[in-house]
């Protein structure tokens, strides 16, 4: 039964302002002596130089779903390439799509939720980032597209570094973090950074939302990349994580609820459904591992906008903390709102 | 066809799976035609399986790479292909002619045939239309094209697409005529009759409209999208995939099916994959997301169990224009032809 234990195919979803260095990434993924064969998808057709057999020409035509809800999008022609992709399986190994510099990833994720045969045969591995260090604070004043692209990612590979100062790229890092705080973050020249850093991450895969803490608070191997040699303690401000000044940005945002108390899942659920549903414009990715009452497994979900899937994940262990952690990232979030939704869901 | 008999056995269902030549095509297929009483399996790369009623298979090459679309007119199968070409396969199944190659190597996306010999293809998001004569029109659409049909009568061409279809005449000045219905629309039909036109959405449904007025018809409830559809003989009914029955939509009125319920036959505990009506008689063959396929009378729903329950979905079915060989593939290339 071939057909039927063939593995989903993994997508990556390649992002990034103009000029940031996506395509120094891509040809990076493609060049290196890794024996996979990627099947690409590249928005300007022809007109970049790119050295792969199975090379595809999208037109990023962004499909309004008819269910009333604006935020609720799709690539329309990711799904018509998709689909004839398929004829060709056994030929790649994962799938790349690339995004121009303009362009918002949520209808790409979406596509991922939304369509059924995309599901059958494909699942989103993670949305890469990447971030040009000496131009990026100016972007996120400048570029709503920008500000999209850092809070959407799964990985950011903050590229050029070695065109700006240790202090301007802490300082752009920091504003990187006020916006996402959780994505995995690399910093490069010319986009040197291991595949396996921004391949087969599993961002969107359910069984692998282990924890939601911060990246910076984290004490991950990650840390092997960046130069810690920063401890410059900013007393200006009240605090600082890792040695990185802390930022609140205007418009957008990450909350974080947390509750060591089980939650009612009849109550959970509706809430979660109701937010999602009204302020999921304003929220572009939610995450969380919940503990319910009444229930010995833990149960995860994620969502994009108003996309929401979920599962029980495992049991918890013995001796595990059952903790509820749920984070969104988003602009102009309601966050008290939000919070006393989270509250009255908690037990007493 | 004087042998449908389903018998009156209602316990277990009348089974010719005996009487199916099993065909190996050894290459996943995505559809089947019939050239002359040869069935031509169309493989999703490279090449084309012939095989006769004697089970007899000989393949030929088509395409560098994996074949997006196909159409046939029983006298030749057009395809398209992820090489920007698009070739034709003669009746004898053994000579291709290049029809045409993109200049950008884009992608040939959808076919349709017209009985005068005219083929219209499209890349992205322009549509092409290659008259019996040879001369060739092109034509922009705002977005990529979902769907290609040829009116049954005169030269005019459907062209499904993001937002409606929009109906262009090649050999005419006149602007080209928008029916417009928000969503994406993949593929289109016109009904036999010429009175209709029907699209399937990307979300699981059906748009129609009655082409002397415009009016809408939406015919929604499947619980998956629709990829299949087939007029039933005289065009009285389409007969539709995406569900877990056959869904058949009442086309005899001068309404059609505004109003009116479809008839729902052969349920099965799977999704149907492909439907084909037969070309002269009140009968359809679904195959089934589970590789199962059925027989069935439009007339009171009795079944006739051709292919048994596997694993793999039914990918392609066709019979021949006299409605004699019946002709199936599951997507791994297990198929099978049946002569009645």
């Amino acid at each position: 039964m071939p057909e039927l234990t063939s593995p989903k195919i993994p997508v990556t979803v390649l992002t990034g302002y103009l000029g940031a260095g996506k395509t120094t990434l891509l040809n990076r993924i493609l060049s290196e002596n890794h024996g996979k064969k990627y099947a690409v998808i590249v928005n300007e057709f022809g007109e970049i130089g790119i050295d792969n057999d199975l090379i595809i020409g999208a037109d990023e035509e962004v499909f309004e779903m008819n269910n009333g809800c604006v935020c609720c999008t799709v690539r329309g022609d990711l799904v018509r390439i998709l689909d004839g992709l398929m004829k060709r399986k056994g030929k790649f190994d994962a799938i790349i799509v690339e995004t121009t510099g303009l362009a918002d990833p949520a209808p790409v994720a979406q596509t991922f939720f939304v369509d059924e045969d995309v599901q059958k045969n494909a699942r989103l591995d993670a949305v890469v980032t990447v971030a040009d260090a000496k131009w990026l604070s100016a972007r996120l004043k400048d570029a709503p597209e920008a500000k999209n692209q850092i809070a959407f990612a799964d990985v950011i590979v903050l590229n050029k570094t070695d065109l700006v100062s240790k202090a301007e790229l802490n300082e752009v890092e920091a504003r990187i973090r006020a916006i996402n705080p959780y994505a995995k973050l690399h910093r490069t020249e010319r986009c040197q950074v291991a595949l396996s850093d921004v391949l087969e991450r599993g961002a969107f895969d359910l069984d692998r939302i282990l924890e939601l803490e911060p990246e910076f608070l984290d004490a991950g191997d990650d840390h092997d990349h960046h130069d810690h040699g920063h401890h410059d303690h900013d007393h200006d401000h009240g605090h600082s994580h890792g040695g990185l000044k802390h930022y609140h940005d205007e418009d957008m945002q990450s909350l974080s609820l947390r509750s060591d108390k089980p939650l009612d899942a009849t109550k959970f659920m509706p809430w979660l459904q109701n937010l999602v549903a009204s302020e999921g414009q304003k929220i572009l990715r939610s995450k969380g591992i919940l503990a319910f009452s009444d229930d010995d497994d833990r149960y995860v979900f994620q969502g994009v906008h108003m996309m929401l899937e979920g599962d029980h994940q495992r049991a918890w262990k013995e001796g595990e903390a059952r903790e509820s952690r749920l984070v969104f990232i988003g602009r102009e979030l309601p966050e008290q709102t939000i919070r006393d939704g989270f509250e009255s869901c908690i037990t007493t | 066809m004087t042998e449908f008999d389903p018998g009156d056995n209602a316990a277990s269902i009348a089974s010719v799976t005996d009487r199916v030549l099993p065909v190996a095509i050894g290459m996943p297929v995505t559809s089947v035609h019939f050239l002359g009483e040869r069935a031509a399996f169309v493989g999703a790369e490279e090449s084309v399986a012939m095989a006769s009623a004697d089970g007899e298979i000989s393949r030929v090459a088509v395409h560098a790479g994996g074949i997006l679309c196909a159409a046939s007119d029983g006298e030749r199968i057009v395809m398209g292909g992820d090489d920007g070409k698009l070739v034709a396969l003669d009746a004898a199944g053994e000579e291709v002619t290049l029809l045409a190659t993109d200049p950008k190597r884009r992608w040939i996306d959808n076919i349709a045939l017209h009985p005068d010999g005219a083929v219209a293809w499209s890349a992205g998001k322009t549509a092409f239309v290659r008259g019996a004569k040879g001369e060739e029109k092109s034509f922009d659409l705002p977005s990529t094209v979902g769907g290609l049909a040829f009116a049954p009568k005169g030269l005019r061409l459907a062209v499904a697409h993001y937002n409606g279809v929009t109906l262009w005449f090649p050999n005419m000045v006149a602007t080209a005529e928008v029916l417009e219905w928000a969503g994406s629309h993949l593929g289109v039909v016109f009904s036999p009759d010429n009175k209709f036109l029907v699209t399937a959405m990307h979300e699981p449904a059906l748009h129609g409209w009655r082409l002397a007025d415009h009016r809408h018809m939406r015919m929604t409830g499947y619980p998956g999208r629709v990829r299949s559809m087939s007029w039933s003989a005289g065009g009285k009914a389409l007969a539709t995939s995406g569900a877990d029955t056959v869904i058949l939509w009442p086309f005899a009125s001068k309404d059609g099916p505004m109003g009116k319920e479809p008839a729902m036959l052969a349920p099965l505990q799977a999704r149907v994959s492909m439907v084909a009506c037969h070309p002269k008689q009140d009968i359809f063959a679904a195959g089934y997301s589970d590789g199962t396929i059925l027989m069935v009378r439009l007339t009171d729903g009795a079944e006739i169990l051709v292919r048994k329950p596997g694993v793999v979905p039914v990918a392609a079915l066709a019979w021949n224009a006299k409605g004699t060989l019946l002709a199936f593939a599951a997507e791994d290339g297990d198929a099978g032809l049946l002569a009645l």
